[in-house]
């Protein structure tokens, strides 16, 4: 639905090419791009406002990696913000001396509060936990019924009696006790932030309890209005992490980011499917990713400058910009692709990468042929493809347990790489760039929103289509 | 905190206390609309249109501004059929109204209040089961079932709900009741395996004697961007003949959330707004009103 990040920002970043640096013009145009994606992805406007100042405060002058593009260079910024933003201290459950451990579950009317208390229910059993649920949501019909079925479905009692939620709790504490359960989990009536009695009842009900961990469930779908609920809900009761629920569907999440920015605690869990067992403790680095709508762009940025060695790229560029890259610089490129991951991976990590192609479809073993055809030829052969002649052809196609068509496909694939990398050169240098876009067209400038990084030897693949600047074997 | 808060909440407009029309004017526009949920978008081009107007010099101050914001708004959702339909017929085919959504929005809840509305005008109700899924989800509707003073069909826990709303069809048509208020589980507009159970539960619902003569959609107002797409999904999931979802109903705007996004939807996929949740109670439910709806949405304060 959204254009993702990557793509918005290919426009501006195609003009930044070959610069050194980036200045505040630069990245104010790319800022008001990200701005856009964080409030469509529901971040607080006024969370998105501190943000953007953090962030082009890292921008501006930021020196230009080798390895990035500048897009991707600001891309990692902002990841590299959201995900701290998200992150930082995380909460670990430590069980309280005199037992039972007391968890208050809190949240709007629909948030998802009851199925994350038996979901969290399940995982304190899963640590080895003995819990018991109470049900003091005494106002939505069958609120009680439903706790118990799902109860019942982990095999985790349930104490609930009809009337007063505040007594209910206070009892369910005692009946903990008595029944030795080590953990106490506490669901209650859904409630507005702004409805007073309401805030003060649950008040109420975390005076008697005494809860070790007070948890705010947050749907993440919601929008702009999570911080005033967050904010209300942390002055009234002092929030200690956030429970994310409903995460398994396309909401960006945004909220997430809102509310840990302002209510300052950590998101604990995230809730992701119906089933009892999807329930997760939350990773900050996912979600973050996922806030931009883009996948996991910043882990191929991290892999793609781990893996690609600046030195060769420079080299292969120079050749290559001169018409002299030849298959061993395409083996050697592919080598580095495949430190990078899985192929399959790397795709799927792809922003903008479409869906059919994020499967497995494109295995590892489609660069199998491609490789085994090149070391079956001679180093001057791989220097010299037009040398191929049928006879030599037909021995490579031999010597690689492959065809004779293949390895035609392979050239002639190949010789058109070429031919288009030579128009790049050419046009390169007419542009006067400096080494830098030289090294940029080595290395990375393939992204973002265009398909595979633009490793030298790859970037046969003009524009989305990836793969088919890949030798394709049926 | 309260001063975090209004950094965050409070950008509502103080625009009409100043005296000429500045940046910053755009700007605490701007973020009231956003902070209302209407989207990017939506805001760029509403603002777009009055920055036209100011330009040619028939806005002059802030409070103009917001003045004729508010009437744009307004007029952009003048014109819609809100009403909820009920074609007479043989005293044997009832009306169907299906409810659909994503979890925890107020579908069962508002079907209980469009219960009573109904029975108060003299109607005959009966409440379909649908949401055989969630954990006593059919004793909660039954709870509204007897507040409302309508009949119920129920299933059994996990089972087929399209043929529970097919014998709930029946059994209305056999009574003769007007009215058939179908609930259905919630689910996320992601999930095709459930999507697609939900396209059975239409077809199967316009199957036998049943006419089905609304698909209501609930949105909560606290929804935000995500919104549209579930707009767009229901409405092609339900979509028979040419129509799929006919009408939104906006639950929980007693909260602090605006709701803007059913703006967007409205505006953007021609959904209609019919009915709005304001509270949990049985009577808790009144028809849409826009120019109520775009005050709240843009207040001055
Ligand atoms: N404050 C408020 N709460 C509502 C409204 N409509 C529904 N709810 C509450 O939202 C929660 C979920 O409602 P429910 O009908 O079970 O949602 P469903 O899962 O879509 O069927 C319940 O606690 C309802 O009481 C509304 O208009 N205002
Ligand atoms: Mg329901």
């Amino acid at each position: 639905m959204f254009d993702s990040l990557s793509s918005r920002l290919e426009g501006i970043v195609k003009k930044l090419r070959g610069r050194g640096r980036l200045t505040e013009a630069d990245v104010d145009e790319m800022l008001v791009e990200i701005r856009t994606a964080l409030l469509e992805a529901d971040v607080n406007v006024g969370v998105v406002r501190n943000v953007i100042a953090r962030i082009r405060e890292q921008a501006i002058g930021a020196r230009l990696s080798e390895a990035l593009d500048p897009g991707q260079q600001v891309i990692k910024i902002v990841n590299q913000e959201l995900t701290a933003m998200l992150g930082g201290e995380t909460l670990k459950i430590s069980y309280a001396s005199r037992p039972p451990t007391v968890v208050l579950m809190a949240g709007l009317q629909g948030s998802g509060k009851t199925t994350s208390a038996a979901k969290l229910a399940r995982w304190f059993k899963s640590q080895g936990r003995q819990p018991l649920l109470v049900g003091a949501d005494l106002q939505r019909p069958a609120a009680v019924e439903q706790l118990r079925t799902l109860g019942r479905q982990i095999d985790v009692p349930v104490f609930s009696e009809p009337g007063d939620p505040v007594k209910t709790a206070k009892r369910g504490l005692a009946e903990a006790r008595r029944l030795g359960r080590d953990v106490l989990i506490v669901d209650t009536a859904g409630r507005l932030s702004i409805d007073a009695e309401m805030m003060e009842q649950v008040r109420q009900i975390s005076k008697v309890v005494e809860p070790n961990y007070t948890f705010l469930v947050i749907d993440a779908m919601t929008g702009q209005d999570a911080v005033g609920v967050a904010e209300a809900f942390h002055s009234t009761l002092a929030i200690d992490g956030v429970i994310l629920s409903k995460l398994d569907g396309d909401a960006r999440g945004g909220a997430a980011l809102s509310v840990k920015e302002v209510i300052g605690r950590p998101i604990a869990f995230a809730s992701t499917g119906e089933k009892l067992n999807e329930f997760e403790q939350f990773h900050p680095d996912r979600m973050a990713g996922r806030i931009l709508g883009m996948g996991d762009v910043l882990s191929l940025i991290e892999s793609a400058e781990q893996a690609f060695d600046q030195d060769q790229a420079q080299k292969a560029a120079e050749r290559m910009l001169d018409g002299e890259f030849t298959l061993d610089d395409f083996l050697d490129q592919m080598q580095a692709l495949k430190k990078m991951g899985p192929l399959s991976n790397v795709l799927g990590m792809m922003p903008g990468m479409p869906k059919e192609m994020k499967g497995a479809e494109i295995g590892d073993d489609a660069l199998k042929p491609v490789e085994a055809i090149i070391r079956s030829m001679t180093a001057l052969e791989r220097r010299k493809p037009e040398l191929l002649n049928g006879s030599r052809r037909a021995r490579i196609a031999n010597g690689s347990g492959t065809s004779v068509g293949e390895v035609n496909r392979l050239v002639k694939q190949f010789q058109e790489m070429q031919k288009m990398m030579k128009r790049m050169g050419g046009a390169s240098r007419g542009g006067k760039k400096g080494k830098r876009g030289l090294a940029g067209l080595a290395g990375m400038q393939g992204l973002p929103g265009q398909g595979l990084p633009g490793m030298p030897g790859m970037p046969g693949m003009p524009g989305q289509g990836m793969p088919g600047g890949f030798p394709q074997f049926n | 905190m309260s001063k975090a808060r209004s950094a965050f909440t409070g950008a509502l407009v103080r625009i009409s206390t100043r005296t000429g029309i500045t940046s910053e004017t755009w700007v605490e526009l701007e973020e009231a609309l956003l902070l209302a949920d209407v989207g990017v978008r939506v805001a760029d081009e509403l603002l777009a249109g009055l920055r036209a107007g100011v330009k040619a010099k028939e806005i002059v101050d802030p409070m103009q501004l917001v003045t004729a914001l508010q009437s744009e708004m307004t007029a952009r959702l003048a014109g819609a059929d809100r009403s909820l339909h009920l074609v007479a017929g043989d005293a044997d085919s009832p009306n169907v109204w299906l409810f659909v959504g994503v979890n925890g929005v107020g579908k069962t809840t508002t079907i209980g209040k469009v219960a009573a509305q109904q029975r108060a005008e003299g109607r005959t109700v009966l409440l379909a089961a649908g949401d055989t899924f969630r954990a006593a989800a059919a004793e909660q509707l039954a709870t509204w079932a007897e507040r409302s003073g309508s009949e119920i069909v129920r299933g059994s826990d996990g089972g087929d709900p399209s043929a529970v709303i097919f014998d709930a069809i029946e059994r209305a048509s056999a009574r003769r009741i007007d009215l058939v208020l179908a609930d259905t589980a919630g689910r996320l507009h992601t999930k095709s395996n459930l999507m697609e159970e939900l396209r059975k539960v239409r077809r199967v619902a316009a199957k036998g004697k049943g006419r089905v003569t609304e698909v209501l959609l609930v949105i909560d107002a606290t929804t935000g961007q995500n919104g549209l797409a579930q707009a767009r999904e229901f409405g092609a999931a339900t979509m028979t003949d040419g129509t799929g979802v006919t009408g939104v109903v906006l639950t929980k705007l007693d909260g602090s959330a605006k709701g803007g996004i059913v703006f967007a939807i409205e505006t953007e996929l021609g959904l209609p707004v019919k009915l709005v949740g304001v509270g949990e109670t049985i009577g808790d439910l009144v028809p849409f009103d826009p120019a109520e709806f775009v005050d709240a949405l843009v207040q001055i304060s």
